[in-house]
């Protein structure tokens, strides 16, 4: 069944709560006394329970998925006004290149996970194959620093195909097991594996396109200096609404109605004549190559990269992103990796326990709000349809 | 000289099979009862060799106390604490989440084994480094050329041993083991019977994760260390050895244990690479052996249910 809205949703919630996110981030950025940023943090959950209580989450949703384009557009704009205001700040920038990049490879664990119900619990060793790839190819090579993102992409991709057959044919905690072996495994071969650079881990040389090197300061003029992880920004940002509007399109397109219907019934599925081997494999490639692609270029931005940093507690923290903002909701993506990236970054004091941390939240979350913090909406078959209660 | 070698090699290995045999157990047990893995199954263990080590540094300092003693407290601090540790994992995590899609049982004792080992290398007093664990067991030793054969080694083999066939007695003898059969085989015909299927799942749970601690204790006199990351490590061996022999049969997972300790065994021996790849290797093994039997090397006992 559906009906006609009574009346055009209005694209101004949307609009204001971006432009409250915008605001409360670069505040959250800007300050650096430990007390603020605790009553900051302290604040942003008290918002959240007043907006639940007083019925501002609804429009916010109805905005959304009405207007969702547009707001995408402004969702960038605030990102380059954040990044605007902290332009010559290199570690306000690298936080906000850190979110971006992470953003894009939680949305490809998302086609695992939150689509076609693959699970993959060694996120972290593609996002590190990906870093490795631009490592190795960066020192051997002088292949094109775009071309080598790509390559960091296709070589999780390929590297994943290597363990497609068992995920294919297991499922459950069958597949589960099968990826965090390969987690550990992974890390241990980089441990032992000299040519690798062994548990010191490797230099990776910076991005550099037709010669403009990524990890010069940009000058203009005499004293405006903007920090260089700037020409990163504008490379993972596009990266990021690349890789967003590739998902986006995907599960709105009929590959995303197969995935889901084979995350919600695989015997069903295979009744109704859908391939599951064959979307399953697509599902896991293509979130393996976008999780790859953000690991090059953070490889390349980190300018270095160590086993220690791609284990299965990051793998782990990688899955936890994606339970926090909710499974399967592209726009909860990004709110999972800011609450797990930039509070332990602003926050000192949890910076060391954060494992801990985010594996007890989410436990929380799983008890109490199995759905996440932006649960994924239904999904609207026709313009201006929706579900009647 | 050659057998020797080999018969040293088997000795080791069954040392290896008994830890990871014990650690299968448990998984068996709970999938047998709730069909579900309890992922942080291996960071039980680390949590109960950490109880051990740290009653037996209190012991220690009060002084005059005889080792055997020690082990003894040690062994109950473990078991008894693991035991209720378990319980309380079903208790409030494992049983609020039957009715929800199992995906989120998988998720949440994942996330759990992380809050255990996390706790254990931050909250244990330098935790973060590999802790010497006491011989506390008689060391003698007999040398034949290659071959030692030591005493503690043999009365671990031989305690574990006792463990499992208690269990199997305890599983086919006693009422308890009635209903915890009874509910594996059936929750709903086990509860017409008039068993209280919490208390025996609670029961299931304890048991499994006191077999836990007791590895975790063998496991820290074996080495003599022990750290916050073996637990991980010991609980996915475990787990593919539940898997190899059969999840939810207990003979399938005593096999897979020793099973996967001979393929490890073989593996250092005779690959030419040998020890630096050694995980490698084992890790690989698991994942080829999950790609050819997806469900096994011997049957499921039940359907696959996730």
């Amino acid at each position: 069944m559906w009906r006609k809205p009574d009346t055009p949703t209005s694209l101004l919630p949307g609009l204001a709560a971006l432009v409250l996110l915008t605001g409360y981030l670069i505040a959250l950025l800007w300050v650096e006394e430990q007390t603020t940023v605790i009553a900051l943090l302290a604040l942003a959950i008290a918002a959240a329970v007043a907006a639940k209580f007083l019925r501002l989450t609804a429009p916010v949703a109805r905005s959304f998925a009405a207007h969702e384009d547009a707001l995408a557009g402004f969702a960038v704009a605030g990102v380059i006004v954040i990044v605007a205001v902290f332009h010559d700040d290199h570690f306000a920038v690298l936080l906000v290149d850190t979110v971006l990049l992470y953003a894009v490879a939680t949305l490809g664990l998302n086609i695992q996970f939150g689509y076609a119900g693959v699970l993959n619990f060694a996120g972290a060793s593609f996002f590190g194959i990906g870093a490795y790839t631009a490592a190795v190819i960066n020192g051997n090579t002088g292949i094109p620093s775009l071309v080598v993102l790509l390559i960091g992409g296709g070589m999780a991709a390929v590297i994943g195909l290597a363990l497609l057959l068992p995920v294919l044919r297991t499922r459950g905690h069958y597949a589960a097991l099968v990826t965090i072996a390969f987690a550990i495994l992974l890390k241990t071969f980089l441990e032992v594996n000299n040519a690798l650079g062994g548990p010191q881990g490797l230099q990776v040389k910076g991005m550099r396109i037709f010669g403009w090197s990524f990890n010069d300061s940009i000058e203009l003029g005499k004293n405006f200096e903007l920090s260089f992880y700037l020409n990163y920004f504008v490379l993972s940002l596009l990266l990021v609404v690349a890789a967003f509007v590739i998902v986006r399109r995907l599960e709105r397109s009929w590959v995303g109605l197969n995935l889901d219907a084979l995350r919600l019934d695989e015997t069903a599925a295979a009744c109704f004549g859908i391939d599951i081997v064959r979307w399953k494999a697509v599902a896991f490639l293509l979130g393996n190559f976008l999780i790859g692609v953000a690991g090059a270029l953070y490889g390349m931005m980190g300018s270095f990269v160590a086993p220690n940093n791609y284990t299965f507690a990051d793998s782990l923290i990688l899955v936890s992103m994606v339970l926090l903002g909710g499974m399967g909701s592209t726009w909860g993506m990004f709110l999972g990796v800011i609450i797990v990236i930039v509070v332990p970054e602003k926050l000192q004091a949890i910076e060391e326990y954060r494992f801990l941390l985010y594996a007890g939240m989410v436990i929380l979350v799983l008890l109490f709000r199995p759905e996440g913090l932006l649960p994924r909406p239904v999904r609207s078959y026709f313009s201006g349809w929706k579900p009647q209660r | 000289m050659h057998f020797l070698l080999f018969a040293q090699y088997i000795v080791n290995g069954l040392m290896l099979g008994m830890m990871y045999a014990l650690v299968a157990v448990g998984f068996t047990l709970f999938f047998g009862v709730l069909n579900v893995i309890q992922f942080a199954h291996g960071d039980v263990l680390t949590v109960g060799a950490f109880a051990a080590l740290a009653t037996f540094i209190g012991l220690h300092s009060l002084g005059g106390i005889s080792s055997e003693m020690e082990l003894l407290a040690m062994l109950a601090a473990a078991v008894v604490s693991m035991g209720l540790l378990g319980a309380l994992i079903a208790r409030f995590l494992v049983m609020p989440l039957r009715s929800a899609p199992p995906l989120n049982t998988l998720l949440i004792t994942l996330m759990l084994g992380t809050v255990l080992r996390e706790a254990v290398r931050l909250f244990y007093p330098e935790g973060a480094n590999p802790k010497p664990f006491p011989a506390l067991l008689p060391t003698n030793a007999a040398s034949f050329g290659d071959l030692t054969l030591r005493l503690d080694n043999g009365i671990m083999l031989a305690a574990g041993a006792a463990v499992i066939v208690a269990l199997q007695l305890m599983l086919n003898r006693t009422k308890l083991g009635l209903a915890i059969r009874a509910v594996a085989q059936d929750e709903e015909t086990a509860k017409t019977m008039g068993v209280n299927f919490q208390l025996i799942v609670l029961i299931t749970f304890a048991i499994g994760s006191a077999l836990a601690g007791f590895a975790g204790v063998m496991h820290g006199l074996y080495y003599n260390e022990i750290n916050f990351g073996m637990g991980l490590y010991l609980g996915i061996i475990g787990f593919s050895a539940a898997i190899v022999g059969g999840l939810g049969s207990i003979y399938g997972a005593i096999i897979g244990g020793f099973l996967f300790a001979a393929l490890q065994t073989v593996g250092a021996v005779a690959l030419p690479f040998a020890s630096a790849y050694k995980d490698v290797f084992a890790f690989a093994v698991v994942i080829a052996i999950m790609a050819w039997r997806p469900t096994g090397l011997l049957r499921e006992q039940f359907s696959e249910r996730v």
